[in-house]
């Protein structure tokens, strides 16, 4: 029992900075989005499995031969008063540790959702007031602004994609049928969760390499899958013209903040709370995505794509086996 | 009957294209005649329409902080915090803004771009 708390440490370890930092300068994502985005689950699966069950089962060792029975033993202690001589400080502090950091991801992943609703739902309520509907269909409506500007807004059901008169303006038709599929793809491929799960993981862990990378590269993974949908039905310069149009009539970071922004009182103390997990680089989301489109190269060989995916279901195996699979035997 | 969110709609258009505060009064009337203008059926909503739904669209509208009312006179009167422009800049400022709470939030088709890829791009269109 005790080489598998260091085993698990050691994967944590890796998982925490060596392989983040070499799947992010990978070139094969680009080539295998979606992929490229089941790895990265895996690795913030596994990283924060074996975290927690380096220390849990660390902390265990003196009374258990395994897992599950140390944390029958442990159970004995904390509700039945159990002596609890056998735990030594180290022992008692990697287990309070893991207890600790189990606590702390899910309340960051639950305070993230309030944080990202809360925001979702007053956003929805002002486009209630200004935004008239659109000839595209329903759950599209067009607001009146200038700077050609396409988004969606994920909510189930009530999910919206929001276009300026701006961009109705510039974009011709099929261009503007090649954003909507974009659009439309982000919600159907439910990319809302992912960015959900990793804004989570970041907020939660933000000195760790892995967290910083994962959520850069998945900001970058969503936005090939939804081209890869729009290319399924518009031509590859359809698009490209799209993103050039709407990428040069945006505003520049710098008039962003030029903005006014009277009636707001929420948006100050929050933002800028969230703003402490740094920028998601979408300068460069943008760059891979069009020299992706420019210089297209091959998708990823039926082979090396078995292989991604035999990883990912390792990474998730072997930290889960190592920590139940004792206990069923024994 | 029109929906509250078709209301809430409805009485804020009235506040953003007014000059001055109106009562729940005034803008139960003006209501009353935009749909006896706009429905044909004449005044199918006006009729309907109760002063007191017209204050509970009012009050959820100062809730979500887009109505103030002047406390000093009675009736009170209500105005808009701000102005149908302001509204919209905001919801811009939020939809493009480089918050990386942005990216969880909502799904941009392009995110900000620097300025040395915008001239790229730009380039890029006009050889297109």
């Amino acid at each position: 029992m005790f080489w598998t708390s260091y085993f698990l440490a050691v994967l944590a370890l890796v998982l925490a900075w060596p392989v983040p930092v070499l799947l992010s300068r990978a070139e094969w994502p680009a080539r295998a989005p979606f992929m490229a985005m089941v790895l990265w689950q895996a690795i913030a699966l596994a990283g924060g499995l074996s975290m927690i069950g380096a220390m849990l089962v660390y902390g265990l060792e003196p009374i258990g031969d395994n897992l599950i029975a140390g944390l029958r033993s442990l159970a004995g202690m904390v509700l039945h008063n159990e002596p609890t001589t056998a735990l030594g400080f180290w022992h008692l502090f990697a287990l309070s540790a893991a207890a600790l950091l189990s606590a702390h991801l899910v309340f960051t992943l639950l305070l993230t959702y309030v944080k990202i609703e809360r925001q979702r739902r007053r956003h929805r309520e002002l486009l209630a007031l200004l935004a008239s509907p659109s000839a595209d269909g329903p759950g599209t409506v067009v607001i009146n602004h200038d700077s050609p500007v396409a988004y969606c807004l994920p909510g189930g059901a009530r999910s919206v994609t929001v276009l300026s008169d701006g961009l109705m303006a510039a974009l011709e038709p099929a261009e503007l049928r090649a954003v909507l599929i974009h659009e439309n793809a982000h919600l159907s491929q439910r990319h809302d969760l992912l960015l959900w799960a990793f804004a989570a993981w970041r907020q939660a862990l933000p000195w760790f390499p892995t967290t910083r990378l994962a959520q850069v590269a998945v900001n970058s993974l969503i936005e090939m899958l939804a081209d890869d949908a729009a290319l399924r039905t518009e031509s590859k310069g359809t698009l490209i013209k799209a993103i050039a149009i709407v990428a040069s009539g945006s505003p520049r970071p710098a008039e962003q903040f030029a903005l006014p922004r009277t009636s707001d009182p929420d948006a100050s103390p929050e933002s800028s709370s969230l703003s402490g997990t740094g920028g998601a680089d979408s300068p460069r989301t943008t760059a891979s995505r069009v020299s992706r489109l420019l210089s297209p190269k091959p998708p990823l060989p039926a082979a090396q794509r078995a292989l991604v995916l035999a990883a990912s279901a390792m990474l998730l195996a072997v930290p889960t086996g190592l920590l139940i699979v004792p206990g069923l035997l024994g | 009957m029109a929906s509250l969110g078709e209301l809430e709609r409805a009485v804020m258009d009235l506040l953003w294209a007014g000059q001055e505060a109106a009562t729940a009064n005034k803008l139960r009337d003006l209501l009353a005649q935009d749909s006896a203008a706009t429905d044909g059926i004449a005044g199918h909503q006006g009729k309907d329409l109760a002063v007191t739904t017209v204050l509970t669209v009012l009050s959820r509208l100062e809730k979500k902080g887009l109505v103030e009312r002047e406390r000093g006179t009675r009736p009170h009167r209500y105005q808009a915090v701000s102005s149908r422009a302001d509204h919209t800049a905001d919801l811009m400022h939020e939809a493009l803004g480089s918050a990386p709470d942005r990216e969880a939030v909502l799904a941009r088709f392009i995110g900000s771009v620097s300025e040395s890829e915008a001239a790229t791009l730009r380039k890029l269109l006009g050889k297109n």
